[in-house]
């Protein structure tokens, strides 16, 4: 057994209508090299100008994420040779990266657990290639779409201050959210707006210095980062195990074969020489904006789970779920405040509806029902006028069909058979087909009350009220409530 | 006298008496490139048709008295690392042989909306680097005053052409005296604005926190004229000066009566020509003369100036030509059997000599375990001469030195040496490094008939007392007017 030591190197694009450095659009799925224009093509003699919008947002990330921001900061250039990336250097921060020293806290286990956050900084993204065959050197040709060149990105570098894959895991989703929260980023992994590099060493537990790492790349979900790294601890561990060193080199995930493959060693590592970008300007911020920036930021996930359990009761629980997904937690809110009874809301919404999104394999925020719909139900279900059974296959019809609760229980019968008169008459049925069990109800066999009460639903397609039915029954064989 | 010989000022008044139209005039000039370019080489390309079309709707703007600007109807020449929409820009390099870019540079478009005739693009070494033409892709730029001498370089081309009338008026670049050297060897006016003053956008990079645009001119009027129609702020420049320029024209007339002007020591001695020295000499003497008061002062760092220069300039350039690999535009090598055979070819074959071995320099001077030694250690001494300058500017309003340590030298007298070579920009690349204004006046001539150049420089933002004090020298001196003896065809 070794101790695991895994950092992470995130890469989010920023949620900007325009590039870093021109005014293309970065709209998403737009055909092939029709968002360029010379500036993002690093034609020759054209120039980079900052979008403030792009500074602006990664500043809201590094201050969601708890870093320091730095008054001054500067761009460098990240040179090297790839036919995706104009100007052979890409636009990034090296030595003066706008955010630092930042931290995140994450649950694992029951237990809260704290990633340091070394770095963010602000870069551009490169174009995007697509090879005929494996890779660029394999292929007979490359095409290559400009589209996303310059597409504002924050780096997010963290300290080696996770230990399992698993952690790895429910880090990024903590951090997914955080960046959701603050509007920074749509954090989609699908469409490559959010990307994540992981570093994993092992080490004897109690050693103290790091070991060689690998760095893993091609981790298309979150999923495939906790598996990549579950392998990379088998790999290392038996190379640790038969007493030899891990080599130090970058590593390719693949998925299908749930392998992780080398790409280059430590010594074909390339100098990139950073120097400063002379066609930028330092960038240099105040104190009141970062002031405004911190100001404007919307309430963050775990600000928001303090104020759940302190505003509506909830159980740290239930505040940690809800916010998870600030699309469920503005559901709560919303639901709650049309029907009250958090609680009953928070049940609701983190088990029933939660199911139906996994189910159907949306984001929350695609949910096709609104809190309203769910008030509604609720309302339905307090009212007595359908049993909280009969509420849940409701739910799933206006998941599916977009009406309402109370439209739904109309067109399909479905209230509760509250009228006593009716009742007694099924009850009276129940009790003459049943003697054997009306017997042992009288002999004081509490449970055969139970067959009885069921044989009722069963003939009323489970719309009596059971509350009812259970009273009366007990009124005509024990003479009392 | 004929039109190609008068400066811009001079033809203004001509457009605007009606007594010359900007057609004829442009048309003058196409005629006089036909005669004397074929001995010359300062062209690389002719925009006859599109030139003669601007003339004419600046024509009608002069006619109709509507936006009538001091440069409408009066043609300029650009230098071929200024991108202009539509017409080949080729910074004299086979890498960019057939880029004709999708844009104007921001001096173009200013020049165009003034309604001055673009006529043509102009000879210069390769990417901007060189010190005397000879090492454009495609052919020899002649000094006019004697076609066996080199233009000076690298805005040889521009020199060459306002010196023989083959032009109003040029834009050239100047990154470590590329206006300035070949404007001294070739006896015209050259001048390097304040870093920041004149937008960079579209002036394919060399060096990028050394670059600007500046005039190249007959005479300092003409400077002041055409800095004033291309300098302002721009917003697609980050490095672009913010606010409102100053007026240049304003304190022309002004003389030198109560100026301070600093002589360098550092920059007279060593290696200085011994007919340079006596020019400049010379024209101290006049300056006093004329009511300056003219002293030594001491700039001890620009002894390393040459060699910050080499690396500073050569890490940006490295780097800003990384973008020439084949792919998007220009050159691509037919060796293309992969990605990298194809990157490697297309610039071993794409560049010339000289730009390989720049970029060869600055790779190394930014590669990991040699930053600090070389890239480092340069941006201190950049800071170190900043101080000198600006220590001298407390005692001086201006300084002067010579322009070029030697006056025009022969074909391949230096092609061979590129240490020899880098020595002529040894007295113009301080004011590069130190972002300073700066302006080469010609100051006499050699025995052998080459004209001198000599240089003022100012700090940042003093172009006004630039003009001035290089405007009380020319007009007293006399040398402006003088002419190469150049045979037409
Ligand atoms: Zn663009």
């Amino acid at each position: 057994m070794y101790e695991v030591i895994i950092g992470l190197e995130i890469h989010a694009e920023l949620l900007t209508d325009s590039k870093i450095w021109c005014g293309c659009s970065t709209r998403f799925g737009a055909d092939a090299n029709t968002q360029v224009c010379p500036i993002c093509l690093g034609l020759p003699g054209t120039l980079p100008v900052l979008n403030e919008r792009a500074l602006e947002l990664a500043v809201k990330a590094g201050l969601a994420l708890g870093c320091e921001i730095n008054r001054f900061s500067k761009f460098d250039r990240k040179n090297y040779f790839y036919p995706d990336l104009p100007k052979a250097y890409q636009i990034s921060q090296y030595d003066l990266p706008l955010c630092r020293n930042g931290a995140v806290e994450f649950e694992a286990n029951g237990e809260i657990r704290r990633v340091r956050i070394n770095r963010v900084h602000l870069e551009e993204e490169a174009g995007k290639s697509v090879h005929s065959g494996d890779n660029i050197m394999g292929s007979e040709y490359s095409l290559i779409d400009y589209n996303r060149g310059g597409v504002p990105l924050i780096e997010i570098v963290t300290e080696p201050d996770l230990r399992s894959p698993e952690e790895a895991r429910l880090f990024m989703e903590k951090l997914r959210t955080i960046l959701l929260y603050a509007g920074v980023s749509d954090c989609r992994m699908e469409e490559g707006s959010l990307r994540v590099d992981a570093n994993i060493s092992l080490r004897p537990f109690g050693e103290t210095e790091l070991r060689e790492r690998a760095e893993v790349k091609n981790l298309n979900s979150f999923r495939a980062l906790q598996r990549a790294l579950e392998y990379e601890v088998r790999r290392q561990s038996a190379i640790l195990d038969a007493g030899q060193r891990v080599e130090q080199d970058t590593r390719h995930w693949n998925d299908q074969k749930g392998v992780t493959i080398s790409m280059r060693s430590k010594e074909d590592a390339e100098d990139y020489r950073y120097f400063p970008d002379p066609d930028l300007v330092p960038v240099v911020l105040t104190e009141e904006q970062i002031e405004t920036w911190r100001r404007e930021l919307p309430e963050l996930p775990d600000q928001k789970a303090a104020r759940f359990i302190s505003q509506y009761g909830l159980p740290a629980y239930d505040a940690r779920v809800l916010t998870s997904s600030k699309a469920m937690a503005d559901f709560f809110e919303a639901a709650v405040e049309r029907f009250g009874e958090p609680k009953t809301v928070s049940n609701w919404v983190m088990v029933e509806v939660q199911r139906l999104v996994n189910e159907a394999g949306i984001e929350f925020d695609a949910l096709p029902i609104g809190p309203g719909d769910l008030a509604g139900l609720l309302e339905l279900v307090k009212r007595g006028t359908i049993s909280n059974n009969v509420g849940k296959e409701v739910l799933e019809e206006m998941f599916k069909t977009g009406k309402s609760a109370a439209d739904i229980v109309k067109e399909r019968g479905l209230e509760q058979i509250s009228d006593t008169g009716e009742l007694e008459a099924i009850v009276e049925q129940v009790i003459a087909e049943n003697p054997g069990p009306v017997q042992d109800v009288r002999d004081g066999k509490e449970k055969a009350i139970g067959f009885l009460v069921g044989q009722v639903m069963k003939l009323t397609k489970g719309k009596a009220n059971p509350k009812m039915v259970n009273e009366l029954l007990r009124q005509k064989l024990t003479g009392g409530a | 006298m004929e039109l190609y010989a008068l400066p811009a000022h001079a033809l203004r008044q001509m457009l605007d008496r009606g007594e010359i139209s900007s057609v004829e005039l442009t048309k003058s000039l196409i005629e006089r490139i036909e005669a004397v370019d074929g001995a010359i080489g300062s062209y690389l390309a002719i925009r006859v048709e599109e030139a003669l079309k601007e003339a004419e709707e600046a024509d009608r703007r002069i006619r109709e008295q509507r936006d009538v600007g001091p440069l409408t109807g009066i043609p300029v020449s650009l230098k071929d690392n200024i991108c202009t929409e539509g017409t080949r820009t080729t910074c004299a390099s086979r890498m960019l042989e057939n880029f004709v870019p999708p844009y104007d540079a921001t001096v173009v478009a200013r020049l165009k909306a003034q309604g001055a005739p673009i006529l043509g693009k102009l000879n210069m070494d390769e990417f901007a680097m060189g010190s005397s033409t000879e090492t454009s892709a495609f052919k020899l730029t002649r000094n006019p005053w004697n076609l066996e001498r080199v233009p000076g370089g690298s805005s040889g081309g521009p020199a060459a052409a306002v010196a023989a009338g083959a032009t109003v008026m040029a834009l050239g670049s100047d990154t470590g005296g590329s206006i300035r050297q070949p404007a001294a060897l070739c006896g015209v006016v050259g001048m390097k604005p304040t870093y920041g003053l004149v937008s960079r956008f579209g002036l394919v990079a060399f060096a990028s926190s050394l670059d600007q645009i500046g005039p190249m001119t007959k005479d300092v009027k003409d400077a002041a004229l055409l800095l004033s129609a291309i300098a302002a702020h721009d917003p697609l420049d980050s490095t672009s000066i913010p606010g409102d320029r100053a007026d240049f024209l304003a304190e022309l007339d002004r003389g030198v009566e109560g100026l301070v002007i600093g002589l360098p020591v550092e920059m007279l001695g060593e290696g200085v020509a011994p007919e340079v020295r006596e020019a400049v000499n010379a024209a101290v003497g006049v300056l006093e003369g004329l009511g300056a008061r003219v002293e030594e002062v001491s700039l001890p760092h620009v002894r390393y100036a040459l060699a910050a220069y080499a690396v500073i300039a050569t890490a940006e350039a490295s780097s800003n030509l990384g973008r020439f690999d084949g792919v998007r535009y220009g050159f691509r090598s037919r060796e293309d059997a992969d990605v990298v055979t194809m990157f490697e070819t297309t610039r071993a074959q794409g560049f010339g000599a000289e730009v390989k071995r720049r970029i060869m320099l600055g790779t190394y001077a930014l590669s990991a375990g040699y930053y600090d030694a070389y890239y480092l250690k340069a941006l201190k001494v950049r800071t170190l001469i900043r101080r000198d300058f600006e220590k001298a500017f407390e005692r001086c309003h201006l300084l002067v030195t010579p322009t070029s340590p030697t006056v025009a030298f022969r074909f391949g007298e230096k092609a061979d040496n590129p240490v020899a070579m880098y020595q002529s920009d040894r007295l113009t690349v301080p004011a590069n490094l130190a972002g300073i204004p700066a302006i080469s006046v010609p100051c006499g001539v050699s025995q052998d008939g080459l004209p001198i150049g000599l240089q003022f420089m100012a700090p940042a933002l003093a172009e006004p007392v630039l003009f001035r004090a290089a405007a009380a020298y020319e007009a007293a001196a006399g040398w402006a007017s003088m002419r190469p003896p150049l045979e037409v065809k």
